[in-house]
């Protein structure tokens, strides 16, 4: 009985022959990720997967931010599967959160509105002359590392265990909003019991820590964000989030969704520079890692190849109790070797 | 038509209003739920009650008012919603409403939709992005941190360390979207009501600009940005 009861909350994830969709936030603030994910699933799962050069933003953001209309956005994401249609591939994987959430309530709209799909279907050719498919299968990339993180394992040199101590590093897993809130079936354990990072984490050495916000909104809010008047609502939802968890002592935050890994690493270094206060006991802030960055790390990747440099809160102590091997000495070198002047220091926050 | 009729054939015409709303009982747990009722003085039962009893002018109240834009799109509301409400999605469909009536520009939180449109509108359209770190100016997001500053200062030599081809036209993060399809998207915008939405957005707010004896482009843009009473929050 338990174990038909959580067949509802599994989810199609295709095997292989993806077609890869950047993400505007994910490519912005962490585009080693997205360059990790891809090695990921090449170099160590062996998979196909195509990253087209023509391809563009889905305009998830103007649309949750209501200047762009159905109609439109339907005609450019249709304009994505024309892409993914002509390169011969019917799984498609969206890099962003936003953009999954998008793509899940416009198949579904067209699933249910067939007329709406015709609709969007003259549009693209109206505009472009161009003809698509409906993808068979659209999983999240973190669907994808879920569904492999066994074979990853493998991989990997490191596991989500303290050095010192030998525990299972505590852990708190967020999950963007968009990933299945709206769509719960569309997701591993839905809404409720959300289990694609809780089974990386798992899977790989750590726990997980259960807390009160735990499914609380990062405070993005679109235009809450957007708009610079509007901001204490965003920086006041990462806070609530921050301070429930804290008392739980993580050894660092991952998060599915661009934004909200993004935004729970500012609003720390902003309440830090506005309040003094720091969600650690040492004053340097909880990291905050994408999924592909705790899994890049685990393999082995460098973490200044991964980007982690440019995260507000520096992941040293984290590296240092795992027990990954890094040169401080190049975290601030360009790509072409030669050292740069660091950032500036902030006044509050320990770098 | 006059315009209280206009306002319920605009919400009944998007397929959206009809998803959004059915039977809702009135429970209060969109609420409870909620983000924005948790910062603001919003409460999206309320905003539920309003549209389903059909009183026009209370409806065209809330299209004139700063409630409508409170809501952040989390879509929170849905996953707890006893009827399978979405009231994010309602949200949605009355500030569509409110741009194509020009009521936008009568509430603070609507205004800003010119600075919205001004900003991610454009750089869609130009650029074929929402968000592209050029546009992310540290001047205008502080909370950005020095890292930010420095990775800005140093994006053409830094980005490539982590893979991406910055404004480089080939696959990879950061690309320049090539011409041919931002020409596609342009012509999407244009067939599909994009552009039209854009136009409405830039007329009535270029007219509250003129009320305000202020230059569009930059004056009222920088005002509607930044402007906040300190009276919305609880």
């Amino acid at each position: 009985m338990h174990k038909r009861y959580w067949n509802n909350y599994q989810k199609e994830i295709a095997e292989d022959h993806y077609f890869y969709a950047r993400s505007c936030i994910r490519q912005t603030f962490f585009s080693g990720s997205e360059t990790a994910f891809l090695k990921m699933m090449t170099d160590e799962l062996g998979k196909d997967i195509f990253d087209d050069s023509r391809q563009h933003t889905c305009t998830g953001i103007g649309y949750h931010s209501d200047i762009i209309p159905l109609e439109t956005i339907s005609t450019v994401i249709a304009r994505l599967f024309s892409l993914m249609t002509e390169m011969g591939y019917e799984n498609f994987v969206p890099s962003c959160i936003t953009s999954f959430g998008i793509l899940t309530e416009i198949t579904e709209l067209w699933h249910h509105r067939p007329d709406l799909l015709e609709k969007t279907r003259e549009l693209l050719y109206k505009a472009t002359k161009r003809e698509f498919n409906v993808p068979k299968n659209i999983a999240h990339p973190c669907d994808i590392i879920y569904k492999f993180r066994e074979d990853l394992k493998k991989n990997m040199k490191y596991q989500l265990v303290n050095k010192d101590t030998g525990e299972p590093l505590k852990i708190v897993e967020h999950i963007g909003c968009h990933y299945a809130k709206a769509f719960p079936d569309r997701g591993v354990g839905g809404a409720e019991f959300p289990h694609v990072l809780v089974g990386m984490i798992e899977s790989w050495g750590g726990s997980v820590i259960d807390y009160p916000e735990r499914r609380h909104c990062c405070g993005f809010g679109f235009r809450n964000y957007l708009v610079q008047a509007n901001r204490g609502y965003s920086l006041s939802n990462s806070n609530k989030k921050l301070e429930s968890m804290a008392p739980y002592e993580p050894d660092f935050i991952v998060a599915n969704c661009p934004g909200c890994t993004m935004f729970l690493d500012r609003w720390q270094y902003t309440v830090a520079e506005m309040e003094g206060i720091t969600y650690d006991k040492h004053g340097h802030g909880i990291p905050v890692l994408t999924y592909e960055e705790m899994a890049g790390l685990l393999l082995g990747y460098n973490p200044w190849e991964l980007g982690l440099q440019i995260h507000q809160i520096q992941c040293e102590p984290l590296l240092d109790k795992i027990g990954i091997a890094y040169s401080p000495e190049d975290k601030y070198k360009d790509a072409y070797g030669k050292q740069l002047f660091p950032p500036q220091k902030p006044n509050n926050l320990i770098v | 038509m006059d315009k209280k009729n206009l306002i319920l054939k605009k919400l009944d015409e998007d397929v959206r209003f009809h998803e959004a709303l059915s039977a809702c009982m009135n429970c209060g747990i969109c609420t409870a739920i909620c983000p924005a009722a948790e910062f603001y003085k919003y409460d999206p039962r309320a905003i539920c009650n309003i549209v389903q009893m059909g009183n026009v002018d209370e409806i065209e109240d809330l299209l004139k008012s700063d409630t409508i834009w409170y809501c952040g799109q989390c879509m929170s509301c849905k996953t707890r919603c006893p009827r399978g409400n979405t009231p994010g999605m309602l949200i949605t469909v009355l500030r569509k409403v409110s741009q194509e009536l020009g009521y936008f520009t009568e509430s603070e939180k609507g205004r800003q939709q010119f600075a919205i449109e001004q900003i991610v509108g454009k750089n869609i359209v130009n650029f074929g992005y929402c968000v592209h770190p050029d546009i992310v100016e540290p001047f205008m997001h502080p909370e950005q941190g020095p890292v930010w500053k420095w990775f800005r200062k140093n994006i053409e030599s830094v980005a490539p360390r982590f893979g991406a081809v910055y404004h480089q036209e080939k696959a990879g993060a950061l690309r320049k979207v090539d011409d041919n399809s931002i020409d596609e998207i342009r012509r999407i915008f244009e067939v599909s009501g994009g552009n039209e939405l854009f136009d409405t957005i830039e007329k009535f707010s270029e007219q509250k600009a003129s009320e305000y004896h202020q230059n569009a482009d930059h004056d009222y843009l920088m005002k509607v940005y930044t402007d906040n009473s300190g009276e919305h929050s609880k």
